[in-house]
């Protein structure tokens, strides 16, 4: 089964296009263009429509539309004088279902929602209106998260292409979104409709110009920018560039088709078609984070009192110290998670196994573990865990009749440098750093049991 | 005519958790209860507000976000059910209530002859936004007075707080000059919360009281600032720290609404009445009254 995006599209959100087209000749371009990407999808095998709407803001992580037909009356906030919506859409909820099943496995809090007379939002409703008027296809709406960042949102379309390729769907993706979102704010006639400034149509332009080339990664790592250049700061910022890239790969060689760009009420809409065939300008370097799982500001209604305790007794099977010649064990180090001795004397020098934060006896991690036993990330103390280390490794050189005075070199394993460098070296240099061995400090991926930190040291006796 | 008053000020917001842990009829999803000190703030405000004589509530909701201006409900009857989109978990109300739309017109008029950008809603199909069907349940269960909606007027993404503040003092000005001569009785109801950074996650139940809390000590200090500075009838003040208790406590006071109070009831100096203080999903939440009625002339 090889499922995949076979077409991406950008459309406004704005329902002018449905209401009245008539009403003004860029309107009905819109509307034309629409059309055109209607046809478009008509005439490929896709079957399945995925909707990221920036007008469905969410708190609670994200949510997913998994009402099988939702049904309603849409009326816009703004524009209600110009008619209502009688929507009535077709949701794949097995789809929807499994993408949220795919977010939580990705460390993301998410959720489906199916009650009679959930407000579908204005841009889902004219987007699914246009591009799929009969429900031929099924869809499934996504909201945007109102706190979310670039790496929630990358998780959240990675987690959506598992599911996209588990269940062998050809997918259009869809970003419903203005451009430049700055509106008049005074009523104003159809006819006197035009971008509401000349600077946020020349960011328009250069937007366009560049999706026009397939640079749809550019424009995801511009999404900063141009937020702050042409986007009013309403509840959701430029984020579904960077879902929508994230659902082609990140890629700057798609080839992309402008179908329209007019002004509605004074904001920038445009229909944008993206193919994943490339353009033959080859692909640009992807230099942002390209994050698989999402370990940030979660778990924040736990207190301290019931963070979990860092018992990893369901982790790799435990050994007891190997003895031999010249081994140094001890029962106040945690047991290793190989045949190995905790350390080993030769000459005048003591060599030490791999040692970790674990707590001889119950095995905990002060600090923390990095991850529970389903593989979810957890918030852990960095500093905790080093100074556990460090009490370890001062415990087994006191068996062998030496000290942490005596340490000559050290080298120290962290699972993730960006996060924990920091803290890591923090303790360092209230501990060994006092003593003043040589270290060396490796990235790793990753370390047998949970932890975040190991040190391998080497000391005089 | 005798002129028309307002005979309270109520700062009223808007969880949707509220209504859900009173388990009125009129809400599908089924409460164990949760965030008391809030409900029994309310109660109180009832308790205050039981022999006052009003004649309808005029209510300004910062979840009904429009851009192009301020609207407001021209539409007599409206009937329908209210999801809220962020939380359909607690909330799916089947609402039925009044609008009082000779008053809002007049307010509407009154804005309008004075420049601001306004705008009557009468499209029939039109829901009513979930946060002023939350604040008037908590204040008015009965459902037996008429409102006037009014919308959140966002002209703080498009400009800054301090000129939302000044369309909205001049709204406050309009909404009280056409309350005057109106000769009707007003309770007047700002629908938000102090700080406003929620959580992102949801306990289970989501009225698990054990894990409610502030977000943070900073949100905590701006909600007792303001808190205080109601108390002590500090009304220009408040509207002096506005920007930055926007800007710092993310407050949900950006859409208007307690700046437009304030206005409409002339800056007082008049110290407010708390009932209630209590956190929703982190976000700090406040029942103030200002009882107008005894102020005098």
């Amino acid at each position: 089964m090889t499922g995949e995006v076979i077409k991406s599209l950008i459309v406004p959100a704005h329902p002018h296009p449905v209401l009245c087209p008539e009403k003004n000749e860029g309107w009905q371009r819109v509307r034309d263009a629409y059309d055109d990407a209607r046809k478009q999808i008509e005439e490929s095998d896709a079957d399945l429509i995925i909707v990221y709407s920036t007008l469905w803001p969410s708190v609670i992580g994200h949510q997913i539309q998994a009402d099988p037909n939702p049904e309603w009356v849409m009326v816009d906030a703004d524009f209600h004088d110009l008619g209502s919506i009688h929507y009535s859409l077709k949701i794949d909820t097995e789809f929807a279902e499994a993408w949220n099943q795919a977010n939580i496995k990705r460390g993301l809090e998410s959720r489906t929602v199916a009650y009679h007379g959930f407000p579908v939002d204005v841009g889902s409703v004219v987007a699914l209106e246009l591009l799929n008027p009969s429900n031929r296809i099924p869809a499934v709406i996504c909201s945007t998260n109102v706190y979310s960042n670039r790496a929630e949102t990358t998780v959240l379309a990675k987690a959506c292409m598992d599911v996209v390729k588990a269940q062998g769907k050809k997918a259009v993706a869809v970003s419903v979104m203005s451009l430049s979102n700055r509106m008049f704010t005074e009523p104003i006639e159809p006819h006197e409709d035009r971008i509401h400034s000349l600077k946020d149509d020349e960011w328009n332009r250069k937007i366009l110009e560049f999706l026009s080339e397939g640079r749809l990664e550019d424009v995801g790592q511009l999404s900063r920018t141009i937020h702050d250049q042409i986007r009013v700061k309403k509840v959701v910022a430029f984020k579904p560039m960077w879902w929508l890239s994230a659902m082609n790969d990140n890629r700057n060689d798609l080839t992309g088709q402008v179908l329209a760009y007019e002004p509605i009420h004074g904001a920038g809409a445009a229909v944008v078609v993206l193919d994943p065939e490339s353009n033959g300008t080859g692909d640009k370097e992807y230099d942002e984070d390209d994050v698989e799982f999402y370990g940030g500001d979660r778990n924040v209604l736990e207190s301290d009192l019931e963070e979990p305790n860092g018992n990893v007794n369901s982790g790799p099977a435990l050994y007891d110290p190997v003895e031999g010649a010249n081994a140094v064990n001890t029962s106040k180090a945690p047991k290793p998670v190989g045949a190995y001795p905790h350390a080993r004397r030769e000459g005048d020098l003591i060599y030490l196994s791999g040692v970790g934060p674990r707590q001889p006896g119950d095995n905990s991690i002060p600090g923390g573990p990095i991850k529970d036993s389903n593989g979810n990330p957890l918030n852990y103390d960095i500093k905790a865990q080093t100074r556990a280390v460090v009490d370890n490794i001062a415990r087994i050189l006191e068996e062998a009749g030496s000290s942490l005075e005596k340490v000559i070199d050290v080298t120290s394993f962290l699972v993730d440098m960006d996060r924990d460098f920091s803290g890591y070296n923090e303790v360092w240099a209230e501990t060994l750093g006092k003593v003043g061995p040589t270290r060396t400090t490796l990235a790793i991926r990753a370390l047998p049991t949970p932890i975040a930190v190991e040190m391998k040291v080497i000391a005089k006796v | 005519m005798a002129k028309g008053s307002i005979v309270a000020g109520c700062l009223a917001p808007h969880p949707p958790h509220l209504v859900y842990a009173d388990n009125p009829e009129q809400n599908e999803p089924v409460s164990e209860g949760g965030w008391e000190q809030l409900r029994w703030g309310y109660e109180r405000l009832r308790e205050s507000l039981k022999d006052v004589d009003y004649d309808v509530i005029v209510i300004l909701s910062p979840h009904w976000q429009t851009y192009v201006g301020t609207h407001f409900i021209g539409v007599e009857k409206c009937s329908s059910k209210s999801v809220d989109p962020v939380f359909p978990n607690l909330f799916r109300f089947n609402y039925d209530l009044t609008i009082d739309v000779e008053l809002a017109e007049a307010i509407h008029d009154q804005a309008k002859s004075e420049g601001m950008s306004v705008k009557m809603m009468t499209n029939p199909d039109f829901r009513v936004d979930y946060g002023t069907i939350v604040s008037c349940h908590m204040v008015r269960p009965e459902w037996d007075k008429p409102i006037v909606s009014i919308s959140s007027n966002r002209s703080l993404s498009y400009y800054s707080v301090e000129v939302m503040q000044e369309m909205m003092i001049e709204l406050g000005k309009s909404t009280a000059r056409a309350i005057e001569e109106s000769g009707k009785k007003c309770l007047l109801i700002a629908s938000n919360s102090l700080s406003h950074r929620h959580f992102v996650t949801e306990t289970n139940p989501p009225e698990d009281m054990s894990k409610e809390h502030i977000t943070s000590h900073a949100m905590h200090l701006w909600d007792m600032r303001m808190i205080e500075m109601m108390r002590q009838g500090k009304s220009q003040q408040i509207i002096n720290e506005m920007p930055e208790f926007c800007e710092q406590a993310i407050a949900e006071t950006d859409g208007g609404a307690l700046t437009w109070l304030l206005s409409a009831m002339g800056v007082p100096s008049e110290p407010a009445i708390l009932h209630g203080y209590g956190t929703i999903i982190g976000t700090g939440n406040a029942i103030m009254e200002w009882p107008c009625r005894n102020w005098g002339a």
